[in-house]
């Protein structure tokens, strides 16, 4: 189960949250001046990245709040919690392996 | 009572405790400390079970919980526990087991005969053989191979039995108390380190309790474990757990501890858990987990009788039990010598130690020479007989090029066999660290991981008694320092890995049949010879993961433990590739079987799923109500009266309301208060409505979109002031409405000042139905105007209802003149029961979800989630008229514009009369154009999918105000096939029904004002 840093509230178990999807994909303005495949990129296009990945939680069993977080989806670590609406923290180096 | 193989002294069993348990009906004594497999052998019983697939008679191969092959049931009624390993079974006075899978007794199994047709039976022919007809599959040959094989049957009685779960935290999780284990728990908890010990067996210890020579830091070994344990108990900072097997390795160092607690008692302590499930978070982890003996692969190798040397061994100094009589020793690896040196000097005769390696280069084969035992290198073990027990082998020397010379034969009672050793590196796999195989010891090591963690001992290749307490020390230490920090001064480094321990064989030792003849188990439990794995190759499959499925080598309980590096060895060299770049297949959990209970925890019967009620349940309850469940909730679907049933039930129901007046509990709805400044803009950035406009003391239905323009809820929203509205959801939406809602406001308009509150279990609501209803809450309502020109349809007044403050809402999910009385929900009950008294001379009947479907259905109101799925849009459904179309924005506005929302061939929301008015469709039947296609769809059966399939009835009732069945549909195109007749095929036969406005009563909604 993952440990998560809620911004808000701090380490809680995974129970306590709910996925939210990729984050910084954010919703335009005015949707209308989109064409349709500019729009269905929005709606369906994903990065669906192998390592660090920025994504949504909401500490929904907790403060109820979204946050961001920068999880390396090859080993499940997290880089970083932000709140919503700051700048995705810069990549952190690589994390020392552990001795085997 | 003396057993006859019991040795005289010695062993870790207390011998003042004789326990008495029965095998298969027959009595046998044991002594506390046996395990049922080491009281058995001790009896001479070897037999203890038959094979999963062959039947075929099957002995004690192990000593621990990598027993393939003796898995047992025990205990009876409630608590008869099937496929235990007799390994891991703690012997208790009165214990009853039995062998399983055989008919009628383990001694003469009819299913043996499987065994003489075994070559009808190579590896994967059940997906062969019984393909045809593809209908009998399921009926017929799938519960026959079912009862056929499997293992032993599952219990049919409630588990009387509770079981527990805890959480916990520490610096150090150490899994393991070997040599390596142990000194890692103690030079941890040394340096400051809240530890975790824990260990599958009931004694610390791991491999200790089988040493005899050993000496660790100038000590005895044995008297070394004592004071290590001893220490370790008195530790305030250790908790340690025996009889608990860490099963699972889950993500940031979340680990999963099955703790067994009462099994191995005669009599559990009323009131104590049977087992214990650890949910443990550990900043650091310490695999210590070992390694696993692997047996040879030779024809014949199952037979009861022949088993792992290092599990003689442990029987032998662990039990005092004598395997056997006479063995024959037959290695790839050193360890086997140890093993038969010290059953020597036990008296059990050796009749030759069989070494298949033309070179040893270890001091023991000098050692075993010097104590008088034959040892013949290059020798391969050929064949073995014996019917219930091994009684003769055949062996012959070996060249390395694999030639075979002259064979002769020993007899014997008793085959040890060595292949080497695998470390277990299932848990290190499950936290998904990497692995390198290390070629000299023919192993996979683990190598970096994504955890926590560091592995010592035997499980990373760091073999010996004294190598592994040094890597054990160097472990614990360094976990200490990673988790308490700068406390650690001098930190030993890690035993540097020596590959010079042997390497064993990965490869069935040569013998002179035809190959085809041969049956040389790889996998016991699941009854996989060498001959399957190539079969499997030869076929085609070159994945190893696929090659474990056809063959279920390495598969169910045994995860391969003794297994699996052989599989891969025979599968390598068959496809001719090197063994590393084949690769192991993935470990997962469990380790070793965890029961259900552990899992289940309190969350059974009442505690398995919280239960939400209204403030009118008990009463509901006393009126007789059947209840139905919506999510969470119970809700009453029919009030029956005098032994009615829900049809009569039903009917009555909705006559009352249309005729009279109806009650009717809807707290369930979900509530949402919306706040602020600027609720009205929230408002209609996630409706599709315009909410500016509408004032404050009215209501409108409200429909909102997924951004990809689906419809996600609908409800009735009352606005109470400028800056505050009172939202309803449907009772299954309110989670997730709130959500979404949340969602929006947080990360895209975090600007609009407001604030979401869910009110849904504030909030009673009580829906009052009927031409009546006016009259009866007039004389309950103090402080607000019910009539028809103070308060119109969809409008909401605030006051109070027997003096208790209300939000009167004057609506209508009927068709008929309502009104929902909100009250705060401690008064629901109250306020429900003055609403009946004062109703009681007009006959106010209440009503339930069904009543309320069927008259919301005879008014075309839709329910999101019945009649819609995720592609259905507000147009879809008839709903255009809702969309607020001068708003620039709003959730799921511009996908409504793509090609595929507007195309006219959609389906939509319709009405459906069956021509047979008595008919009621089903619910889900599938509608199709015309006859013609309906008789076609169902002469061919299985295609019925075709493209001919037009749309889907989704709501289905029959309605008594139109004396006829009534369905809501979506067709495609529907709004333009008003008045066509389509068909509904259904194995009686096709039904026709005409397509129609879905609003069946009252259209013009004349009966709201009445």
């Amino acid at each position: 189960m993952l440990l998560i840093d809620c911004p808000f509230c701090g380490k809680r178990p995974e129970l306590e949250f709910r996925y939210g999807g990729e984050a910084h994909i954010a919703r335009p303005d005015d949707p209308s001046e989109f064409g349709d495949k500019a729009w269905g990129q929005f709606l369906y296009g994903r990065s669906n990245q192998r390592g660090m990945h920025a994504e949504r939680w909401r500490h929904v069993h907790g403060c109820g709040r979204f946050f961001n977080a920068l999880r390396d989806t090859t080993n499940d670590r997290f880089a970083a919690t932000y709140k919503i609406g700051e700048e995705r923290p810069a990549l952190p180096e690589a994390q020392g392996a552990v001795e085997a | 009572m003396s057993a006859p193989f019991r040795l005289e002294g010695g062993g870790r069993i207390d011998r003042t405790r004789t326990l008495h348990f029965t095998f298969d009906g027959k009595p046998y004594a044991g002594f506390a400390g046996d395990t049922l497999a080491s009281a058995l052998l001790a009896n001479g019983v070897h037999l203890v079970g038959r094979s999963f697939k062959y039947h075929r008679p099957r002995g004690i191969v192990a000593a621990g919980s990598d027993e393939p092959n003796a898995l047992v049931s025990v205990g009876s009624g409630p608590r008869f526990t099937p496929n235990l390993r007799a390994t891991q079974v703690e012997l208790h006075d009165g214990l009853v087991a039995q062998s399983q899978n055989h008919w009628p007794s383990v001694n003469f199994d009819l299913g043996a005969l499987n065994d003489l047709f075994s070559p009808l039976f190579p590896a994967g022919f059940y997906y062969k053989t019984f393909m045809w007809p593809k209908s009998a599959w399921k009926r017929f040959y799938e519960p026959k191979i079912r009862a056929m094989a499997g293992l032993g049957h599952a219990p049919t009685l409630p588990d009387p039995d509770s079981y527990a779960q805890r959480y916990a935290h520490c610096d150090a999780l150490i899994i393991g108390a070997g040599p390596a284990g142990i000194a890692a728990a103690l030079a941890a908890e040394a340096h400051g380190a809240r530890v975790i010990l824990c260990d599958e067996e009931a004694e610390l210890g791991g491999s200790l309790l089988a040493e005899r020579k050993g000496i660790i830091e100038g000590k005895d070994a044995s008297a070394w474990l004592a004071d290590a344990v001893a220490k370790l108990r008195q530790s305030p900072k250790v908790r340690w757990l025996s009889r608990t097997t860490a099963f699972g390795y889950f993500p940031h160092n979340m680990l999963g501890l099955a703790e067994r607690m009462t099994d191995h008692l005669a009599a559990p302590a009323d009131g104590r858990p049977r087992e214990r499930l650890w949910q443990v978070r550990a900043k650091e982890v310490v695999l210590a987990t070992g390694a696993l003996e692997r047996p040879l692969v030779f024809p014949d190798n199952d037979r009861p009788g022949i088993m792992l040397a290092g599990a003689a061994r442990q029987y032998l100094t662990r039990y005092a039990v004598k395997p056997g009589s006479r063995a024959v020793v037959a290695t790839a690896h050193d360890e086997a010598y140890r093993a038969a040196l010290e059953l020597a000097a036990a008296s059990v005769e050796i009749a030759a130690i069989v070494d298949i390696r033309q070179d040893m280069p270890g001091p023991w084969a000098a050692r075993a020479r010097a104590a008088g035992l034959r040892v013949l290198p290059s020798t391969t073990l050929c064949a073995t007989s014996g019917r219930h027990r091994v009684s003769r082998v055949e062996i012959a020397p070996c060249g390395s090029d694999g030639k075979i010379g002259a064979r002769s034969r020993l007899d014997c009672d008793l085959v040890l066999m060595c292949g080497g050793f695998t470390p277990t590196i299932h848990l290190f796999s499950q936290a998904r660290g990497k692995l390198r195989f290390a070629e000299k010891l023919n192993a996979f090591l683990p190598d970096g991981g994504a955890e926590n963690l560091r592995c010592a001992g035997a499980c990373r290749g760091i073999f010996g008694l004294e190598s592994a307490i040094a890597d054990g020390v160097a472990a614990g230490e360094a976990a200490a320092r990673d988790a308490v920090g700068g406390r650690v001064e001098a930190v030993h480094a890690p035993v540097p890995l020596s590959e010079d321990g042997g390497g064993g064989r990965l490869e069935p030792l040569p013998n002179h049949r035809s190959p085809h003849r041969v049956k040389a188990f790889v996998d016991f439990q699941n009854d996989v010879t060498a001959k399957d794995v190539k079969l499997a190759v030869r076929e085609g499959f070159r994945s190893i993961e696929h090659i474990k499925r056809y063959t279920t080598t390495g598969m169910a309980t045994d995860q391969g433990k003794t297994s699996n590096m052989n599989a891969l060895g025979i599968a390598a060299s068959a496809l001719d590739k090197p063994l590393p770049t084949v690769g192991l297949t993935t470990f997962r959990m469990p380790y070793t079987p965890v029961t259900f209970g552990a899992f289940a925890g309190s969350a059974r019967g009442e505690l398995f799923d919280p239960v939400r009620v209204t403030s009118t349940h008990e009463w509901a309850k006393v009126k007789g109500a059947v209840f139905e469940d919506v999510g969470q909730w119970k809700r009453a679907r029919y009030f029956p009266v005098k032994g009615e049933d829900m049809q009569r039930a039903v009917a009555r129901e909705c006559q009352a309301v249309r005729q009279s007046v109806g009650l009717f509990d809807g707290s369930t709805l979900g509530k949402i208060e919306i706040v602020g400044p600027d609720a009205a803009e929230f408002m209609n950035r996630i409706y599709v409505n315009p909410w500016t406009k509408l004032e404050p003391g009215r209501c409108r239905y409200g429909v909102m979109l997924r951004e990809d323009g689906s419809i996600l809820d609908d409800g009735v929203v009352g606005r109470l002031a400028a800056d505050r509205f009172h939202v309803t959801t449907t009772t299954g939406g309110a989670v997730q409405v709130l959500n979404h809602m949340e969602d929006f406001l947080q990360t895209e308009w975090s600007g609009l000042d407001c604030w979401l509150t869910s009110t849904t279990e504030q909030w009673a609501v009580i829906a009052v139905q009927g031409p009546e209803s006016r009259k009866v809450l007039e004389r309950l309502v103090e402080d607000i105007d019910l009539s028809s020109a103070a308060m119109p349809h969809m409008s909401v007044r605030q006051g109070h209802i027997c003096g208790v403050p209300t939000r009167l809402f004057r609506v209508s999910f009927t068709g008929e003149l309502g009104f929902e009385i909100n009250v705060p929900a401690d008064y629901g009950r109250a306020i429900w029961e003055a609403v009946f008294d004062a109703g009681f001379s007009r006959r106010i009947t209440p009503y339930g979800t069904e009543a309320m479907h069927v008259m919301r259905a005879e008014k075309g109101y839709i329910i999101v989630g019945q009649d819609t799925d995720g592609t259905v849009t507000a147009d879809d459904v008839g709903l255009s008229w809702a969309i607020g179309k001068a708003k620039k924005d709003f959730v799921g506005k511009r996908s409504l514009a793509r090609p595929a929302m507007t195309d006219a061939d959609r389906k939509q929301l319709v009405g459906l009369l069956p021509e047979n008015p008595e008919l009621v469709l089903e619910e889900g039947a599938q509608i199709v154009a015309d006859r013609q296609s309906a008789i076609g769809q169902k002469m061919i059966g299985r295609k019925m999918m075709g493209e001919k399939m037009i749309g889907h009835v989704t709501s289905s009732y029959f309605s008594v105000a139109l004396g006829r069945g009534i369905a809501l549909a979506m067709v495609a195109g529907g709004r333009r096939r008003m008045g066509e007749t389509l068909c509904v095929p259904m194995p009686e036969g096709v039904i026709k029904a005409v397509v129609t406005n879905p609003v069946f009563l009252d259209p013009e909604g004349k009966r709201l004002d009445a």
